[in-house]
């Protein structure tokens, strides 16, 4: 059994290529029965977030990756191929390892690519296409992303412009507790960035909008209370936490307005968060002492800064994926019956020869019939003898009663154990290396497509 | 021997406030963990050195000294105080250094006999010195916490969440902890500076209130009384709070440096 992967991630394609293939979570459990269907695939599973689209499969022979997007997707890859990589066997067990501890995410360490990840896994047990080796793979990935989150500190500082803001809130007020958020604009990212910061202890939350009803339906959501437009400069003054998103071409918050809240506020602190392009905040206001400031592109910074703080804590991630892989790869190994019969031959030829060496020395020259008949008849008594163990490795194969049963033979036999190990291993184990290079988080996070970004999704390209 | 155990505690402060001068280099927390207990062992001894001192009589022998070095033990009062209410150690890296060099000072003194001003015979005048200095050690601390305030609003507008914001409170945390102890410090000063008048005017009369230490007390007092009345009227806070403060403290660093000018108010027999 064969692993393959073949996908295309944010580092390898923009965003429209990436369009192109994406799988839309309708479709999700649709797309793994076909890729099962398709010739060679024995098991599969489909990863589709906005940052990645994956297939992944484990094959008898080699599986028609492309041809399978060719068809399903109907789209043509001739040229896709610069974007797509292809990983096989260790390098898919590194791989999907690494995907589910979100170390190939934009964001490195969010946390969405692991529940993205459980979806995938969950449909394709579903339908039937997770089965024994697909279903070690995923379930080690998802304890492997627990100890890589539990271990390292990549995913306890924050991960994506939503959570930047609760930060930087709680660095100004403390506590968000009783602290009331003001939404200036429905949009759907300020409505995620509000949740946020409701999640985190915010109390009373005010929605504005020009549109009043789209405002009234938003305070519906999130539990708030909507006010009308024209009431916004009389009222905004009574939030701690002002979160702007309208589209707007001219800021709505200027200096006056801002000198005006702190005078109503007593020149207590103010929160704007301006996620809106162009913004909503004139830079003048940051100016007034307590009033503080960050539009997206500070949002954004404040984000990457924590991405590259994580540097090194995603090295000690990888270095633990490492151990996981080559753990995994035992594991594996422990299901295969093929090294140990391959030791247990090798150990009985051993055994064959040098008897055989001896004898030559007492019998002297033999002739090549002589020669012939020795040689057969040696052999024929090992495998007559391994015949058996053999065939009972063999029926075990897969199962959990084969461990055992390999251990104790190899111990009857005299076969070092380690030995057989290292042997299958290093017939399966091909090129480590050769998936670390692109492991770098240069991408900055964009805020243009509003529902990826703020869900803490790894946002896509601008 | 007092001063055996206020020179220990000066050790100690010494090694905390190195543990907080280390951290500062840091990631994460500002002060290490190890700072918090050797503070507390520190102001236990230097506690332990007061009281023998106060008992002995020596308080009277270096009466400058000895304020100080009360100055140096009630900073750190406040100090474990606010750990208590804040958990935050952020303000020990002004404070600790502080108390370090306060009781340093008082511990290198040469107790060398002076000729005592009669007035410290009188159990009045230490309470008039205790809650002047509680008063001084809740401004100054408050002036460090307007310091730290300005700091962290300076990162926080500069967007740079590396530097010292990473590693201090929240800005209205520090906020707080500046504004209470305004509040607690203010009723001690107030207090104090009264019970010194009486003590004043019972002892030499109206011509004590031209003694330079006096004026610059009652301006003092008049800046901290501002400062108060601002906050509570209109919020300041920030920028000009800080500004403020550090005129107050100027102010009560200056009512310090008149021990040394003044001419009835010395200690020391004129």
């Amino acid at each position: 059994m064969k692993l393959q992967l073949l996908g295309v991630n944010h580092k390898t394609a923009p965003v429209e290529v990436r369009e192109r293939l994406a799988v839309p979570e309708w479709r999700l459990e649709e797309a793994t029965r076909k890729l099962l269907e398709h010739p060679g695939v024995s098991e599969c599973v489909v990863f589709s977030t906005c940052n990645r689209v994956e297939f992944a499969v484990a094959s008898e022979g080699d599986a028609d990756l492309p041809g399978f997007i060719r068809d399903y997707l109907l789209t043509d890859v001739s040229d896709l191929r610069e974007h797509l990589y292809e990983y096989k066997g260790d390098d898919v067990v590194r791989h999907v390892f690494r995907v589910a501890a979100s170390l190939d995410s934009m964001i490195v360490g969010e946390p969405q690519i692991l529940g993205q990840v459980k979806q995938s896994y969950a449909i394709g047990k579903a339908v039937g296409s997770v089965q024994s080796n697909l279903d070690a793979l995923l379930s080690r990935a998802l304890s492997v992303a627990k100890r890589v989150r539990t271990e390292t500190a990549i995913g306890s500082s924050v991960v994506s412009v939503a959570s930047v803001a609760v930060e930087l809130a709680k660095k100004i007020f403390g506590s968000l507790q009783g602290r009331s958020v003001y939404v200036v604009g429905a949009g759907k990212m300020s409505e995620l960035a509000a949740r946020h910061l409701r999640s985190h202890g915010a109390g009373t939350i005010f929605v504005s909008n020009r549109t009043h009803d789209r405002a009234l339906q938003m305070a519906d959501r999130v539990g708030g209370s909507a006010i009308h437009f024209d009431q916004l400069y009389n009222t905004a003054d009574q939030a701690d936490i002002v979160i702007t998103s309208t589209g707007a071409p001219h800021a709505i918050f200027r200096r006056e307005h801002g000198e005006m809240f702190m005078h109503r506020r007593k020149n207590r602190p103010m929160f704007f968060i301006d996620i809106a392009v162009p913004r909503d905040v004139d830079a003048q206001m940051s100016h007034i002492d307590g009033i503080f400031v960050y539009d997206i592109d500070d949002l954004q910074q404040v984000v990457e800064a924590n991405v590259s703080d994580r540097g090194r804590e995603a090295e000690r991630a990888e270095q633990l994926i490492e151990e996981e892989v080559v753990r995994f790869q035992r594991r594996v190994q422990s299901l295969d019956a093929v090294p140990t019969i391959v030791a247990l031959q090798k150990r009985m030829e051993q055994i064959r020869q040098s008897e055989l060496d001896r004898l030559r020395g007492r019998l002297g020259k033999l002739s090549p019939e002589q020669e012939s008949a020795v040689e057969n008849l040696t052999r024929s008594i090992v495998n007559k003898i391994l015949h058996t163990p053999i065939s009972t490795l063999k029926s075990f194969s897969g199962s959990d009663q084969l461990a055992p049963t390999a251990e104790l033979l190899r111990g009857l036999f005299g076969v070092e154990s380690e030995d057989a190990r290292r042997n299958g291993a290093s017939a399966t184990l091909t090129e480590p290396a050769s998936t670390k290079a692109h492991d770098s988080d240069e991408e900055p996070l964009s805020i243009d497509d509003e529902t990826e970004v703020a869900e803490q999704k790894p946002g896509t390209r601008r | 021997m007092s001063l055996f155990w206020l020179r220990i505690a000066v050790g100690l402060y010494g090694l905390s406030m190195l543990y907080a001068l280390v951290a500062l280099l840091r990631r994460r927390e500002i002060l290490s963990r190890a700072t918090l207990p050797i503070a507390g062992v520190a102001v236990t001894m230097h506690f332990v050195a007061l009281v023998e001192a106060f008992v002995s009589g020596g308080m009277a022998g270096s009466p400058l000294h000895q304020s100080e070095s009360l100055l140096a033990f009630l900073m750190m009062l406040l100090f474990i105080g606010v750990y208590y209410l804040y958990r935050t150690t952020s303000p020990g890296i002004v404070v600790l250094p502080i108390a370090f060099l306060l009781s340093l000072s008082a511990a290198l003194a040469q107790s060398a006999p002076q000729s005592i001003s009669p007035l410290l015979r009188s159990g009045w005048i230490y309470i008039h010195i205790i809650l002047i200095l509680i008063g001084y050690s809740a401004l100054f601390f408050s002036f460090i916490a307007s310091v730290l305030y300005l700091l962290h609003e300076r990162s926080l507008k500069r967007k740079n969440l590396n530097g010292i914001a990473g590693k201090l409170p929240a800005l209205e945390t520090i906020d707080n902890i500046g504004y209470r102890l305004l509040l607690v410090g203010f009723p001690f000063m107030t207090i104090g500076l009264i019970a010194g008048s009486v003590i004043a005017q019972i002892q030499y009369g109206a011509s004590y209130f031209q003694d330079p230490k006096i004026i610059l007390s009652l301006l003092m007092w008049g800046v901290y009384t501002v400062m108060l009345y601002t906050r509570w009227n209109s919020g300041w806070r920030g920028r000009r709070a800080a500004l403020l403060s550090a005129f107050a403290f100027a102010a009560a660093l200056s009512v310090w440096a008149a021990n040394y000018f003044s001419g009835v108010h010395r200690f020391v027999s004129p």
